[in-house]
């Protein structure tokens, strides 16, 4: 193991490992697998790819190709605060987009990115079953909907100062 | 089971939850405490009535009265006024756009449920998702009982096939055939799977059955097994779904414990299994055979058919996948008879059909309704029609493979073969309400923009031909479009359906065809005239401050980021230099006035 894993590094590999070693033997356990080392160390860099490729024995290039393939799974770390705006027909209809503009110029980046103190990412979402309220965003487990441009910045100030 | 006089719902959806409904539940239940009646009333928290717009939703039975928009404040008036003096609570008990008509007493006789038949939604709303007995209360659990005891496996598929079901989860394929073609072939193991992938980025009914009746899918895919004789079931469900996961894990855990699922159910030796898989995010996903490649822990890349699942699916083996809202239909047609079911809907399409009625319409939420109601009477008597006295447009139906309904065709009767024959398709159920203010080239743009993201990218017509056309439609809204471009868009749908391996590319040119067959006019505007009357696309709208309106303050040029706007704070009206103008909308945004208008 590279030196610079800390302790709690340590410990999130070992509990990888013991849910991979649960998991070794139930056919096609490469997503769900995948997913719990998501949930662990909020996202997926190469060595814990190559960890799930030793531990259910199967090449890297195979996780790789799964890890890239679902939207899902990603490659880089995340907010501390992910912020998930519907782009759901429904909310399309109702002017998600333009709520959408507002947090990226709020924050100052873009869908799909970090802001440089990790607090914030922002992520373009399909429609999370709330249409009806319409246009909807989540920031972690919160749900913001029938939302105004104008309410936005008052919600990040909120997390901001959180 | 306690018995109690009365029952207190509390919508815990998604959209009622994020309006507080679970402190509405913890402070009902401290405050009966408080009045000395936890005994008699119990409080349950159920899932979505499908009247999220006027939520948090409450509804109190035996009286089966409904409540609107109920806040923390309202909850002791509720107890004090109707639980406890017996008066209902009219304030609360009016939608917004009937607070003129009569009040409702019943949630059956508001006009949103009037119209409407539930089948597949029986129990969502009215009963507790995490508690079995509920659900056995209401003949759960009954048709599995009768089939196990009564059938063999050969009659449950004659039922299902007499009842006409289709699949509802885009295809309409008959549900009997395809359990045919799997009881049919001779092998040891064979499969049964719910596509619960929900990927039509529109609709959430199956999310709705998930939370809100998950028995109803252990009890159908338990018959499915039987049916076909597979003892192992695997259920896909969206990863983004995290409350659905969470209820039918309770619900399989308990269907164990009541012997309904596992070794030897209802003493009969038949055995079945289910297990949940987790989707990642893609939509090509809810392809049957990319699907089934997921849940073997790979790419969800399609593979070309035949072999059918049927046939060779699952791991190669035999292998049926239904929709959720077809399987919630299940138990009702076994329990009551194929025929009984058929009595309901058109010559071709039997039964209901859930739609997610959203956009611009005043009631949003879940609708099902017998298949052969019309568009109309969905957008206006079960919708109430269009918010702010806007004209309607269009609806769109079968979300990226689908396509759009003008006016002229709202009294079209919904079913399978007729919203073909319109150019759309059933899809489904997400339907988008779009009135005068809708753009019908961007709209069209929404979802290719959605499809060339979402193509796996395993052939050419798909992965190159849509992102062609998606490069037409952004030329065509930013102004730069020219009239040989419809024509090229038409052709690369021809070549894109016809060249593609699956659904998802076979059918991601109809959003496209279909808005340039009903509003071509919209098209030629963006084209010829270089506007959008709806002023949606940015480059090809105007700004404008009415003189009337404008305040003088001076915010607009404040922020405006190319400094094109001119006046005297305070003194002279301001005004746009359309010339310099970079159409970036800070201005429209800066007025508190509501001057600035796009034209
Ligand atoms: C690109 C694509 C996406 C699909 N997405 C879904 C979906 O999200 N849910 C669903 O039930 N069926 C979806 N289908 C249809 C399935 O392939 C399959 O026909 C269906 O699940 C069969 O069940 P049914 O006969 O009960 O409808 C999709 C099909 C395609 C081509
Ligand atoms: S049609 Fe599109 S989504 Fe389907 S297999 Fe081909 S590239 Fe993939
Ligand atoms: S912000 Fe509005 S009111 Fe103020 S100057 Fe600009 S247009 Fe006029
Ligand atoms: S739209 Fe932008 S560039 Fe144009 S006048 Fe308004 S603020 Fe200025
Ligand atoms: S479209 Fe945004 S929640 Fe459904």
């Amino acid at each position: 193991m590279p030196s610079h894993v800390t302790e709690t590094q340590k410990e999130k590999f070992d509990k990888l490992d013991s849910f991979i070693c649960q998991n070794k033997e139930n056919p096609g356990s490469l997503i769900a697998v995948l997913q719990e080392a998501q949930n662990i160390f909020g996202y997926l860099p190469l060595e814990v790819q190559k960890k799930v490729a030793t531990g259910l024995n199967i090449p890297v290039a195979e996780v790789y190709g799964v890890v890239t393939f679902y939207s899902f799974f990603t490659l880089e770390p995340k907010g501390e605060y992910e912020i998930s705006v519907c782009l759901g027909t429904a909310c399309y209809v109702k002017g998600s987009n333009l709520i959408l503009d507002k947090i990226e110029k709020i924050l100052g980046i873009k869908a799909g990115q970090c802001t440089d103190d990790g607090k914030f990412s922002i992520n373009a979402c399909r429609c999370i079953g709330a249409c009806g309220l319409a246009p909807v965003i989540t920031i972690n487990q919160d749900v913001y909907g029938r939302l105004e441009p104008d309410e936005i910045p008052d919600i990040l100030r909120k997390y901001r100062e959180a | 089971m306690e018995i109690f006089r009365a029952h207190v719902l509390v919508c815990t959806g998604t959209d009622c939850a994020a309006s507080n409904s679970v402190e509405i539940i913890n402070t009902f239940n401290g405050s009966l405490i408080k009045h000395n009646l936890e005994k008699e009333i119990k409080v349950i928290r159920t899932d979505c009535f499908g009247a999220c717009e006027d939520g948090p939703v409450v509804v109190v039975y035996p009286e089966g009265v409904t409540y609107y928009r109920v806040s923390l404040k309202d909850v002791e008036d509720i107890i004090t006024e109707h639980l406890i003096n017996g008066r209902f609570l009219s304030r609360l008990m009016v939608k917004r756009s009937e607070a003129e008509a009569e009040l409702p007493v019943n949630v059956e006789e508001t006009s949103f449920f009037k119209k409407q038949r539930r089948i597949a939604l029986r129990n969502c709303g009215l009963i507790d998702p995490e508690n079995i007995e509920e659900y056995i209360a209401r003949d759960g659990y009954q048709g599995l009982a009768k089939a196990l005891t009564t059938m063999k496996p050969a009659d449950v598929i004659n039922e299902v096939k007499i009842s006409g079901l289709r699949g509802r989860g885009g295809g309409g394929f008959p549900t009997g055939n395809k359990w045919d073609f799997a009881a049919k072939q001779v092998n040891e193991t064979k499969y049964v799977c719910c596509n619960a992938d929900e990927g039509d980025p529109g609709a959430f009914m199956d999310r709705s059955i998930l939370e809100g009746d998950p028995h109803s899918l252990i009890e159908a895919m338990a018959l499915a097994a039987y049916a076909i004789g597979s003892k192992t079931g695997y259920v896909y469900v969206r990863a983004e779904y995290p409350t659905a996961v969470k209820r039918l894990k309770i619900a399989i855990a308990q269907a164990k414990e009541y012997g309904l699922l596992g070794q030897n159910i209802l003493g009969t030796g038949f055995e079945f299994d289910m297990e949940i898989r987790l989707g990642a995010g893609a939509f090509v996903c809810g392809e049957e055979t990319a699907l089934l490649r997921s849940i073997e822990g790979k790419r969800g890349m399609p593979t070309p058919r035949p072999p059918f699942p049927a046939i060779k699916g699952l791991f190669g083996k035999p292998t049926i996948l239904n929709n959720v809202e077809t399987y919630a239909n299940i138990p009702v047609i076994v329990h009551s008879g194929g025929a009984e079911f058929a009595k309901i809907g058109t010559d071709k399409s039997k039964g209901t059909k859930v739609f997610a009625l959203g956009g611009k319409v005043n009631n949003v939420g879940l609708v099902e309704i017998p298949m052969g109601t019309t568009v109309r009477e969905i957008v206006y008597d079960i919708g109430g029609g269009i918010p702010n006295d806007k004209a309607f447009k269009a609806v769109q139906t079968g979300g990226p493979s689908g396509g759009c309904i003008p006016a002229n065709h709202l009294d079209t009767p919904i079913d399978y073969d007729n919203l073909i024959a319109l150019g759309s398709m059933m899809g489904s159920g997400g339907m988008i309400v779009m009135d005068e203010d809708t753009c019908m080239v961007d709209i069209a743009k929404f979802f290719l923009e959605f499809t060339v993201e979402e193509s796996c990218g395993k052939c050419a017509p798909c992965r190159i031909g849509t992102k062609r056309m998606l490069e037409i439609l952004e030329k065509i809204t930013s102004g730069k479009g020219e009239l040989s471009d419809l024509d090229d868009l038409e052709r690369l749908a021809v070549a894109i359906k016809a060249g593609s391996l699956c659904g998802l590319g076979q059918t991601a040119p109809n959003p496209v065809l279909s808005t340039l067959h009903y509003f071509k006019n919209e098209y030629i505007s963006h084209v010829v005239d270089k506007k959008c009357e709806c002023g949606v696309c940015k480059a090809l709208t105007n700004f404008f401050i009415i003189a009337d309106k404008c305040r003088k303050c001076g915010l607009c040029a404040k922020k405006c980021p190319v400094g094109c706007i001119s006046g005297e704070v305070g003194k002279t009206v301001f005004e746009i230099d359309p010339a310099k103008c970079i159409k970036c909308g800070a201005c429209e945004e800066a007025c508190k006035f509501s001057a600035v208008i796009r034209k």
